[in-house]
């Protein structure tokens, strides 16, 4: 999300993502506040678009934006999760094991 | 096509560009300030590829058009040189007029049998395409505002004015070509 805050009277907050070739997944570029969509379109096109480092923007009212922020584990279930799993380690112990066999 | 018309078109391009550059930093929102330098900085380029055309055709430099002219040579409208920071309100009734009057000059330019014109007016009339969008826009915002209105009635009448100099317009040639002029025969 961009900067945090509200926006001033009467205008609206919109996140704009942008896409740099053609096929490449949307990433978010930043957010730009207006009144309306009109002015968002013209805002976000000379904020992200007008140097060529994009070929598609996506703008959206942040209000739009379900965020989801919480992750609870409260079980510590980090069975779940890939990180502290060293795999590249395992491998290399598993080759080691395969040759020694 | 005479190139003193170029130096018309060319003059007007500059001293909007300029004047709507006063803005930056100071625009009432800073996605308008982001915006609206970045019309200032293209009418400026569009001055350049215009005086470039006339420089040719005149045997001289497109920065000689530019900044070496004796004030009372620019042929540029009065609509352009007024100074209207910190009014915003006159400034957006100034660039829906401007942008309407450039419009219809441009289809004609573009009909010029002149190739190298009508392929330049055709370029410069793509930008100007979005900044008809955003004159539209903030037309459609303030049309019920009373100062902006009256801005457009008063400033309307001016386009067309292009043998006088509003007293403010000195002013702004002597910031616009102190560089040149600082260090005599420099060619930068």
């Amino acid at each position: 999300m961009g900067p945090a805050g509200a926006p001033g009277p009467g205008r609206v907050i919109y996140e704009v993502f942008r896409q740099e070739r053609r096929g490449q997944a949307f990433a978010h570029a930043g957010s730009v506040e207006a009144p309306n969509i009109a002015f968002a379109d013209d805002y976000a096109r000379e904020q992200f678009g007008r140097r060529g480092e994009s070929v598609a923007l996506w703008v959206v009212p942040r209000e739009s934006v379900h965020a989801i922020e919480d992750f609870v584990d409260e079980l510590h279930r980090n069975y779940h999760r890939v990180d502290g799993y060293p795999l590249k380690e395992k491998l290399a112990k598993a080759r080691v094991r395969a040759v020694t066999a | 096509m005479s190139a003193q018309l170029l130096l018309e078109v060319a003059d007007d391009e500059l001293i909007l560009g300029w004047r709507n550059s006063e803005w930056t930093g100071i625009a009432p929102m800073l996605e308008e300030d982001v915006a609206f330098s970045s019309i200032a900085q293209n009418e400026i380029g569009h001055a350049r590829a215009l005086y470039e055309l006339a420089a040719r055709e005149l045997g001289t430099t497109a920065d000689e058009l530019a900044f070496d002219r004796p004030p009372d040579e620019y042929r540029c409208s009065k609509l352009v040189q007024l100074r209207l920071v910190p009014d915003w309100a006159r400034t957006i009734a100034r660039h829906v007029v401007y942008e309407r009057a450039d419009q219809v000059r441009l289809e004609a330019l573009k009909a010029s049998d002149d190739l190298e014109i009508a392929g330049l007016a055709a370029k410069i009339d793509r930008e100007e395409a979005y900044h008809r969008m955003h004159a539209q826009m903030w037309a459609e915002r303030l049309a019920e505002e009373p100062h902006f209105t009256a801005a457009l009635a008063q400033l309307e009448p001016l386009v067309g004015v292009r043998d006088e100099h509003v007293p403010e317009f000195g002013e702004l040639w002597e910031e616009m070509t102190e560089v040149r002029r600082s260090v005599a025969g420099a060619t930068w």
